[in-house]
C-alpha cells in the first residue's frame, strides 16, 4: 500500500515537472517555429539558438512587479490564476503519457491512475478550466477583460458540445473510457488506427481542440488587436506565467488525447506476446505524434487568419454539431448491421 | 519627338488583374453550395503550404537589426549634424539665422558674437528635439550646408538633452582629420537605381 502511494506521489511531481517544463520550452518553440514559418529568426540573442531565452523569461517573470488593479476583487482575481494550471495538470492524471516499462525489475505504468472513466474526467477536467478565463476576465474590473471573458466562454461551451459528441463515436466502437483500453483497440499496425475508421469524429475533435485551448483560428479571447489580451489583460509578472504554463499544458492535454484516441497511441509497446516485450519503440512514436499536433497548433497559427464571435457560433451550432450528430448516428447503424 | 507614345494614358494598363467576384447566393440551397464548396475545395491547406514553403526555404529575409543595420537614404532626414570646412576645419555655420528664422516648430536657438578676427561666430545652437517635427527646412535653407540632417535615426537616450547642443551636432576635429565626415547629398539627391523606376506620367504632356 506504501509502494503504491509513494509511487503515485513520485508520478505525480514528475508530470507536473514535465509539463511545466514543457510549458516554457512551449514557449520557445512557439515563437521559434512560428518565426521560421513566417520568414523572421525568432529569439536567437540570449544564448545557442536563443535557448535560454526560457530563462530570461522565468526571470522576468519572477522579478515584475506584481500588480493587482484597484478595482479588481482581490481574492477571485488571485484564485482564478491557479484553475487553468491546476485543471491542466490534473488532466493528467489519466493520459498515459508513455508505454508501460521496466526499471530494475520494477514495472513502471506511465499514468498516475488508470480510472475506467478517463476520458470523461479528462474532458470534464479540462471543462473546469474554463472558470479561469471567467473568473479572470470577471474579476479584473476592466471591459476588455470582461468581453475577453465573456467570449472564452461562449467558445469553450460551444466547442465543449462538439467534443463530447465527435468522441462518442469512437467510444461507442472501443466501449471503454479508459484510454489505456482505447490505445489497446487500435494495437496492430496503422491499418487499425481509429482515424481510418472515423475520420470526421477526427476532424471535428480536431477543430474542437484548438477551439477550447483558444488556439489561432478560434482565439476570440485574447486577440491583441481587438480586446487587448482578453481575460489576462490586467495580469502580469508570475501570475501571467501561470496562465501561460496552463494554456501551454492544455495544449498538450488535446495533442495527447488526438494521438492516443485516433492515432494509435503508443500502438503494442509495453505489452508481452509470447513472452517478448513487442513494440519498443512505441512511447518515441507517441512523443513523435505529440510534438506533431503542437507544430501543428503554431503551423495554423502561422497560416490562417482568425474568426469572428459570430462565425465560431455558426461553425460550431449549424456545422459541426450536426455532422457530429450524423455520425454518431451512422456509426450506431453500422455496428447494429 | 511624337506625339503618339503620351497619348497612350492608361500607363500601367497591363498590371491591373481584374477581380473576379462571383454572384452573391441568393438562396438559401445556393448559400449552402457555397459553403460546401469553401469547406472542401483546401483553400485553407493552400495557406499552410504558403507558410510552410517558407520555412523549407529557410531563407530569411529578416536584418538582424542590431547587429547590422540598413543603409540609409541620402534623402532621410534623422537627428542634425553641423558641418565643417574640409580644408581649414572652421565651422560653416556664419551665424546668419536663417535656420532660426524659418524653423516652423521653433525649436532651434542660437547665440552669436563677432570674434577678434570680426567674423560672426556661433557660442550656442542648440535643436529642441521634444519640438522638432524634421521637416528639413533648416538644411534646405542654410546657404552654407552648413546645418544638415544625418542618418542617425537611433535617437533613445538618457536625457531628453542629448543630441541637441552644438557639441553633440557639431563634426569632432577628429573624424575631420580622417575624412570621414559625410557630406550632405540634398534633398534632391537620386535613389540609387532609381531611374529605372521613372514612368510615364500625364503631367508629360
Amino acid at each position: 500500500m506504501d509502494a503504491i502511494i509513494i509511487e503515485t506521489l513520485i508520478k505525480i511531481v514528475v508530470v507536473v515537472l514535465i509539463f511545466s517544463a514543457l510549458g516554457g520550452f512551449g514557449t520557445y518553440f512557439e515563437r521559434k517555429i512560428l518565426a521560421f514559418l513566417q520568414r523572421r529568426w525568432g529569439p536567437n540573442i540570449v544564448g545557442p539558438f536563443g535557448l535560454l531565452q526560457i530563462i530570461a523569461d522565468g526571470i522576468k517573470l519572477f522579478t515584475k512587479e506584481d500588480i493587482i488593479p484597484i478595482n479588481a476583487e482581490r481574492g477571485i482575481f488571485i484564485f482564478s490564476t491557479l484553475i487553468i494550471a491546476v485543471a491542466a495538470f490534473t488532466a493528467f492524471v489519466a493520459i498515459p503519457i508513455y508505454p508501460q516499462f521496466t526499471v530494475f525489475g520494477y514495472t513502471v505504468r506511465p499514468i498516475v491512475i488508470d480510472v475506467n472513466v478517463g476520458l470523461l474526467f479528462v474532458m470534464g477536467v479540462m471543462a473546469v478550466g474554463m472558470y479561469s478565463p471567467l473568473l479572470a476576465g470577471m474579476s479584473s474590473g476592466n471591459k476588455w477583460s470582461l468581453l475577453g471573458a465573456a467570449r472564452a466562454v461562449v467558445a469553450l461551451l460551444s466547442f465543449e458540445v462538439i467534443t463530447g459528441l465527435s468522441i462518442l463515436a469512437p467510444l461507442m466502437l472501443v466501449g471503454s473510457l479508459s484510454l489505456i483500453d482505447i490505445n489497446a483497440y487500435q494495437m496492430g499496425g496503422i491499418d487499425n488506427w481509429m482515424v481510418w475508421q472515423q475520420p470526421i469524429a477526427f476532424v471535428l475533435f480536431l477543430i474542437a481542440g484548438f477551439a477550447e485551448t483558444n488556439r489561432k483560428p478560434f482565439d476570440l479571447s485574447e486577440q491583441d488587436a481587438e480586446i487587448i489580451g482578453g481575460y489576462h489583460t490586467e495580469y502580469s509578472g508570475m501570475k501571467y506565467g501561470l496562465m501561460m504554463i496552463g494554456e501551454y499544458a492544455n495544449m498538450f492535454v488535446v495533442a495527447f488525447l488526438v494521438s492516443i484516441i485516433f492515432l494509435g497511441g503508443y500502438g503494442e509497446a509495453g505489452s508481452i506476446v509470447n513472452g517478448e516485450a513487442v513494440g519498443a519503440w512505441g512511447g518515441i512514436w507517441l512523443i513523435l505524434k505529440v510534438a506533431f499536433f503542437f507544430i501543428l497548433f503554431v503551423w495554423v497559427r502561422a497560416a490562417w487568419p482568425h474568426i469572428r464571435p459570430d462565425q465560431l457560433m455558426w461553425l460550431a451550432w449549424k456545422v459541426l454539431m450536426p455532422l457530429a450528430v450524423v455520425n454518431i448516428v451512422i456509426t450506431g447503424i453500422v455496428m447494429m448491421a | 519627338m511624337h506625339i503618339e507614345p503620351f497619348e497612350n494614358r492608361n500607363v500601367s494598363n497591363s498590371v491591373y488583374v481584374p477581380v473576379d467576384i462571383k454572384p452573391y447566393p441568393k438562396t438559401g440551397w445556393e448559400s449552402f453550395k457555397q459553403v460546401v464548396a469553401r469547406s472542401l475545395k483546401g483553400e485553407l491547406f493552400v495557406g499552410l503550404w504558403t507558410v510552410l514553403r517558407e520555412f523549407i526555404k529557410m531563407d530569411w529575409p529578416a536584418i538582424e537589426y542590431p547587429l547590422e543595420k540598413m543603409p540609409m537614404n541620402a534623402r532621410y532626414r534623422a537627428v542634425h549634424k553641423l558641418l565643417r570646412l574640409w580644408e581649414s576645419g572652421y565651422e560653416r555655420c556664419i551665424g546668419c539665422g536663417l535656420c532660426e528664422k524659418i524653423c516652423i516648430a521653433d525649436c532651434i536657438r542660437m547665440d552669436t558674437r563677432i570674434d577678434a578676427n570680426s567674423r560672426k561666430e556661433v557660442t550656442e545652437y542648440s535643436i529642441n528635439f521634444g519640438r522638432c517635427i524634421f521637416c528639413g527646412y533648416c538644411a534646405e535653407v542654410c546657404p552654407e550646408l552648413a546645418i544638415v540632417h544625418g542618418d542617425r535615426y537611433e535617437n533613445v537616450s538618457e536625457q531628453r538633452a542629448h543630441f541637441s547642443l552644438k557639441n553633440d551636432m557639431l563634426t569632432p576635429m577628429d573624424v575631420l582629420k580622417n575624412r570621414a565626415q559625410v557630406e550632405f547629398e540634398g534633398f534632391g539627391a537620386l535613389i540609387p537605381g532609381s531611374s529605372n523606376d521613372v514612368k510615364k506620367t500625364p503631367l508629360a504632356y
